[in-house]
């Protein structure tokens, strides 16, 4: 092995090999138990299903390149923006996070592997059966969900089109696959870190990580509480949300909020964990206020659980709540801000370089920040009257869903691949794919701040004319966005395949236990802890 | 500047000159509207307020950067600096954040309490939602109505499926259509009062500011004074099923005079249709009249669900042509399900007068081969709705 950075556990691993007990074929990745597998299977199957609810968006968007009904009926529309934001959310972000964790957290904190390998197991192999049925309620009679990802009743009880089923099972299997990945990653950094790693001494990305999984312990039983009372209002004559039987269709929103607002820092926090890894390493500068850091993600974390009737500001609140929920939400702001301050102050007078995970990494917190402006713009009550349910929100939340976590993703992905595969990618491929993401991102969803100000509502098939032309602009955008991701599909392919030999450390600035091992890395690492001082 | 960066940079000027070239580019609104209310002023310049904040502390953070990338890069010879901590930097950004977020709280409460102030109203009306129509009521003047899109199907549906379509030329108020608008006199303080008749719906009107949902068995209250006389528009903006693109609002603002001439001609209007309803009692209609008439009223207010062809949506929306309650079922039952609705079915006693009802059974009696030879008169739904 060629650096000197590698130490002991590398000639460990190469014993190891000898009886690692890897299967062959499928077999392998059916029964395996191993951290690096399964964060393999996970990483695999985040991307499939991005293209996969890409490729619905895509004929969103070609529907709505010109005012007129042009290929899809309105019922199919709501069907195609239900599947695509259901599979975005829990099929291609929040399992490409896990599948950070599962490759990364072991190594990191100098453990064997996750603390419970056979749950770890388990919690994959049902996610495909989840979105099996979620996609495959498009070819039964019902069709698929069609009330949209947040699924408001009583437009998903009384009013479903039959695919209420279908979609109540599918998130269940999607939350116990959730709920017990976040336990596994609690149990794993609470027992297995290496002597001497104190909680103020694990990397950023481990905290982050840790604190996510917590906020999903929380709030995935509420989401799947929130669904069987979908169930039974549905098929069991209950009502909870019917006002007729002494329900309230507001309570179903209060409910899903109070797990949807924290499900959207679900979404972030790991993201906040990855860029505060990489901006170090290519400034080759120590991450500026790691402890503001921990506990700025902290406090978002708590603040994330009292702002949720944000998003309800029109449902009729009395004017103390939405007084509270405002300041509230402001607030976040500010944990928010201590990030973005944190990562600027890191890049000063660093010396930088701008390798591709550091190009997404920049744009991450430029465009991220730009969500969070929106963000902050929709905490005002009074605006949020107007920006409510309109493209506005639209292009916020995907400020902050593609260009953060997914660009957080990419940054991770390509700073990682050489450590995953053992090979460098290839870098003017890996350039085009970021160069092409970024101007047709903005392209695709800078002109969606101006159709909701000028007033058109999300979830339309159709629309006024005075909106075209801004569609026709996201439209193209978006194709071009789309076209874009197939590079990074090219790059991952190639990389797996060959390219130039990866040394155990192929960036000179960064830091971690993961880069002491030899790249790609061994199948067994840290099976005997290393020493932290 | 070598050839390669010059061909890079007309496609660029090509491409935002394309962008602003653009036909209706000059109608295309950028920002949020000022609207016609004190209260969407406010809530204008609350806007821009956040807009200026958000833009200043933009430019200040990314230029901080952006400086940072040109200056601190290694290929300059950049080495790092060591600092890596400040607990009073971090006091002070978290100390700033917090100043400006308070001057941007202030307003916005002053706002909102004035916005949630539905006292001293000088009328009120009742808004209520249901799949994919408005109804308005207007309390002590005994009006009511339903208001929905005016926009032919044609102009909507490109049937055949190409980007080019074979629809109508699409008219200057696209789908912010409607056969009736509400009406409401200018400068008074007009109370909403918004419920649903069915899923979750949400009456907006930029110009107001007022975006309020409609909760199916709950009222929530909205007010405006609108201080111009016009027609302002909106939408749906709470997702209710297949068209809740197509349920558009639109508001006309009339001076005081001309409000009171058209209440007079409301109430005139009712006294006439009140003695339709009862002419039509005795009135005996042909075949050809009732499925003509049936006919349109079927396109208009139940073809969304049903469809043209009677096939209907399933499972969500049931075929009529060949269903049992259309051709072997009692005619009772028929008129009974039209008149009062049953789950996501839509009662229409209140909306269509007992001919078009009366009408309308007799087309889906008739039409797509369900040929029963069925005749329904107005007297046949007087009595099945116990006299309406
Ligand atoms: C909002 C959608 C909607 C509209 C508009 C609508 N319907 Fe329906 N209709 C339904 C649904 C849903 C059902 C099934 C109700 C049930 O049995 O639960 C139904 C059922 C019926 C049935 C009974 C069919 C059967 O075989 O049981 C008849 C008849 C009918 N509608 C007539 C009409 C007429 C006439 C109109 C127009 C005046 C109309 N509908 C407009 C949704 C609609
Ligand atoms: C500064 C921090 C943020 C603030 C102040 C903020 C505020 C808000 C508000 C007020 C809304 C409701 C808008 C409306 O419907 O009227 C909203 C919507 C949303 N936000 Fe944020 N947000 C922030 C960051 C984030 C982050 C980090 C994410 C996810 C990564 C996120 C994801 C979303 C999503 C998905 C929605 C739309 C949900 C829906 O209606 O479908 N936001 N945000
Ligand atoms: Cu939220
Ligand atoms: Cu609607």
């Amino acid at each position: 092995m060629t650096t000197e950075t590698v130490n002991e556990s590398l000639d460990e691993s190469h014993d190891d090999e000898h009886h690692d007990h890897k299967m062959t074929g499928i077999k392998r990745w059916l029964y395996t138990t191993n951290h690096k597998d399964i964060g393999t299977l996970y990483l695999w199957f985040s991307f499939i299903m991005f293209l996969t609810g890409g490729a619905l968006a895509m004929v969103i968007r070609m529907e709505l390149f010109q005012p007129g009904l042009q290929i899809v009926e309105p019922d199919f529309f709501n069907q195609l923006t239900t599947v695509h934001g259901l599979i975005m959310v829990f099929g291609a972000i929040m399992p490409a996070f896990t599948g950070f964790a599962n490759w990364l957290i072991p190594m990191m904190i100098g453990a064997p592997d996750m603390a419970l390998p056979r749950m770890n197991n388990w919690s994959f192999w049902i996610l495909p059966f989840a979105f099996a049925i979620l996609i495959g309620s498009f070819f039964m009679e019902s069709g698929a969900p069609n009330f949209g990802w947040t699924f408001y009743a009583p437009l998903s009880t009384t009013y479903s089109n039959g695919s209420t089923a279908f979609f109540v099972f599918a998130v269940h299997i999607m939350g116990i696959s959730s709920i017990m990945g976040a336990i596994n990653i609690v149990v794993t950094i609470m027992n297995l870190r290496a002597p001497g790693m104190t909680y103020m001494k694990m990397p950023l990305f481990v905290w982050t990580f840790f604190i996510t999984a917590y906020l999903l312990i929380a709030v995935m039983p509420v989401l799947a509480g929130v669904v069987t009372m979908v169930l039974t209002d549905t098929y069991f004559g209950t009502s909870f949300f019917d006002a007729a039987g002494g329900g309230d269709p507001v309570m179903f929103q209060h409910i899903f909020w109070f797990f949807g607002h924290p499900e959207v820092y679900i979404m972030i926090l790991p993201a906040f964990g990855i860029v505060s890894t990489i901006i170090p390493a290519f400034s080759r500068k120590q991450l500026f206020g790691y402890t503001s850091m921990v506990y700025a993600t902290a406090s978002i974390a708590f603040l994330s659980f009292i702002v949720w009737a944000h998003h309800m500001f029109t449902t009729g609140m009395p004017l103390a709540g939405e007084l509270f929920f405002m300041y509230a939400t402001m607030l976040i702001a500010v944990p928010t801000g201590v990030k973005v301050f944190n990562w600027v102050a890191t890049m000063w007078r660093g010396s930088m370089t701008f390798e591709v995970p550091m190009l997404f990494s920049i744009a991450f917190v430029i465009l991220f920040t730009i969500g969070g402006f929106s963000g902050l713009m929709l905490a005002l009550t009074p605006v949020d009257f107007q920006y409510h349910d309109t493209y506005f929100v639209v292009a916020h939340f995907h400020y902050v869903l593609v260009t953060g976590s997914l660009f957080s993703i990419y940054a991770g992905a390509y700073y990682w691949l050489p450590k995953w595969t053992g090979h460098m990618y290839n870098d003017s491929l890996a350039k085009w794919h970021f160069w092409c993401s970024l101007i047709s991102v903005n392209l695709l969803f800078f002109p969606m701040h101006f159709l909701g100000l000028a007033g058109m509502p999300r979830r339309i098939p159709d629309y006024a004319l005075q909106f075209a032309d801004f569609n026709k602009w996201v439209s193209i955008g978006g194709f071009a966005f789309g076209l874009s991701q197939l590079i990074f599909l090219a790059v991952v392919i190639k990389c797996i395949k060959g390219g130039d030999k990866a040394p155990a450390k192929p960036w000179d600035g960064a830091e971690g236990l993961e880069w002491t091992v030899a790249s790609p890395a061994p199948y067994h690492t840290f099976s005997t802890p290393p020493k932290i001082d | 500047m070598s050839r390669g960066n010059q061909s890079w940079l007309i496609g660029a000027w090509l491409f935002f000159t394309s962008l602003f070239s653009s036909s209706a580019w000059a109608e295309t609104q950028l920002n949020l509207t000022k609207g016609a209310t004190a209260v969407s002023r406010e809530v204008y310049d609350l806007h821009m307020l956040a807009l200026y904040i958000c833009t200043a502390i933009g430019v200040v953070v990314f230029g901080i950067m952006f400086w940072s990338m040109v200056f601190h890069r290694k290929s300059k010879g950049a080495k790092a600096a060591d600092f890596h901590e400040s607990t009073k930097v971090e006091i002070l950004w978290t100390a700033i954040p917090i100043v400006i977020l308070i001057a941007m709280a202030i307003p916005a409460t002053s706002t909102l309490i004035d916005m949630e102030n539905n006292d001293d109203s000088d009328l009120t009306i009742q808004i209520t939602g249901s799949q994919w129509k408005w109804h308005y009521k207007y309390f002590d003047q005994n009006i009511e109505f339903y208001s929905v899109l005016s926009t032919p199907r044609e102009q909507y549906e490109n049937q055949n499926g190409s980007f080019e379509g074979n629809g109508a030329e699409k008219g200057e108020n696209y789908l912010l259509e409607v056969d009736r608008h509400l009406v409401i006199p200018v400068n008074k303080k007009v109370r909403f009062l918004i419920t649903s008749d069915d899923v979750i719906h949400a009456w907006w009107i930029p110009a107001f500011a007022v975006k309020q949902d409609a909760n199916p068995g709950f009222i929530n209250e909205a007010w405006t004074i609108v201080d111009e006389p016009g027609i302002y528009r909106g939408q749906c903006a709470e997702l209710c099923g297949k068209d809740h693109g197509f349920m558009p609002i639109v508001v006309e603002v009339k001076s005081a005079a001309d409000y009171d001439t058209w209440l007079n001609e409301q109430h005139a209007l009712i006294a006439q249709a009140a003695n339709a309803e009862k002419a039509s009692l005795s009135a005996s209609m042909s075949k050809e009249e009732l499925m003509q008439l049936g006919e349109t009223t079927y396109m208009a207010y139940c073809a969304a669900c049903h469809q043209p062809t009677g096939l209907g949506l399933p499972p969500m929306f049931p075929a009529l042509k060949g269903s049992a309650m259309a051709t072997t079922g009692k005619i009772a039952d028929h008129i009974d399900m039209v008149l009062n609705g049953k789950n996501a079915m839509p009662g229409f006693g209140k909306q269509l007068s007992l001919k078009e009802i009366a009408a309308v059974v007799t087309y889906e009696r008739n039409a797509w081969g369900n040929d029963t030879g069925d005749l329904v008169q107005s007297s046949d739904v007087n009595a099945a709705s116990g006299s309406k």
